[in-house]
């Protein structure tokens, strides 16, 4: 492999950038705590974050895959509220998605 | 004359806080101050062990995403370690398409940054319990918290636990599957010619669905999602990018502020 394949310019700049940002939130909290007391608002805002988070990066990119990415995500719930399981879900969704492409829905 | 004693007013309130703050965060209910021992830090191993196979199958997961999105397997390995966040990764990869310009590298920055805030509300937990240890020992420990890690130290410590080792011992045992299995999930989706005809190209959508099953906590809760979907279908339209991610995920938790406010 040619070191020149290892990473590009731009790439080590993004990570250095997520880099700093992960770091800037996992200290900040701590940090912050010491500094600012957190309200209640914040702390409901903060909260509804990581579902929100989900659902706006997914959604765009679902919606334009179309019936073959609905009937894999329909997949996962269903697994998931039954089982629990990750990995099953996972598995099964992503199989669904293949099915219905399959036979061109 | 004045103005030196509303300074020295305000000095003293603030002196007044700080000492507030302090006897606090030392007055802490689970006892004498936290020490770390080695048997701590095996005990927080220990507990990470039922979260060993779900990160295997979110590092795998990444890793195969990222093959797809030609990032190379170095660079997927080198983000890993210091990122260490499945679902921060897992939404750069979304934005992440070559070449990488300026703006792009801005909008994988801010996507990190707004899928890792929920940590600042982690972090912010642990003031009480580890805050008054010197800085060289509680920092490098924080950078290893994630979601598991978080909820280990927060069991522990409602059992009366108060080593902070459990904590850096479940953190290091995640970092150390998270890394490799990364790079083992790269190679894996590299070997795979066709993604799209396996349905690998909707892994990310399908993973970040599965874990927000376990979030769901009734109809009243779940109207943030609703207004960051709805936000985010319509920023798609308006401007170009992946600022829709940002806007939506942003607007959601803003509902989520005035939304859920308790009965």
């Amino acid at each position: 492999m040619n070191p020149n394949d290892w990473i590009s310019t731009p790439a080590f700049i993004a990570i250095l950038a997520m880099t700093a940002m992960t770091y800037l939130m996992r200290a900040g909290g701590f940090w912050l705590m010491a500094h600012v007391r957190i309200t209640p608002r914040v702390r409901r805002m903060l909260e509804a974050l990581p579902g929100s988070v989900v659902v706006a990066i997914v959604l765009p990119g679902v919606v334009k895959a179309g019936l073959p990415a609905y009937a894999g995500l329909a997949g996962v719930v269903g697994i998931m509220i039954a089982t629990g399981n990750q990995f099953l879900g996972v598995a099964i969704g992503v199989g669904l998605v293949a099915l219905v492409r399959y036979f061109g829905l | 004359m004045r103005a030196a004693t509303l300074l020295s007013e305000g000095r003293f309130a603030s002196a007044r806080v700080h000492f507030w703050r302090i006897t606090s965060m030392h007055s802490d209910p689970n006892g004498a101050s936290a020490q770390w021992t080695l048997k701590g830090l095996v005990r927080g191993a220990r507990d990470a062990l039922p979260i060993v196979p779900p990160t295997l199958v979110f590092a795998m997961a990444l890793g195969t995403v990222a093959a797809q999105k030609g990032v190379t397997i170095f660079e997927i390995a080198l983000m890993s370690a210091p990122v260490f966040g499945g679902a921060a990764q897992l939404a750069s990869m979304e934005a992440w398409n070559p070449p990488l310009t300026a703006s792009i590298i801005v909008t994988l920055a801010m996507i990190t940054a707004v899928v890792n805030m929920r940590l600042l509300l982690m972090t912010a937990s642990f003031r009480p319990w580890i805050g008054h240890l010197p800085w060289w020992q509680t920092y490098p420990t924080l950078l290893l918290t994630t979601d598991a890690s978080w909820l280990i130290a927060e069991k522990y410590r409602a059992e009366g636990g108060n080593d902070p080792s459990v904590l850096l011992g479940s953190g290091l045992m995640l970092w150390v599957i998270w890394v490799p299995a990364t790079a083992a999930g790269h190679v894996l989706g590299a070997l795979i010619a066709e993604p799209k005809m396996y349905g690998l190209d909707q892994v990310m959508a399908i993973f970040f669905v599965a874990m927000l099953v376990p979030l769901w906590r009734g109809m009243r809760k779940a109207v943030p999602w609703a207004v960051a979907g709805a936000v985010a279908l319509a920023v798609q339209k308006i401007l170009p990018g992946y600022w829709y991610m940002i806007a939506g995920a942003l607007a959601g938790s803003v509902a989520g502020g005035f939304i859920n406010e308790p009965e």
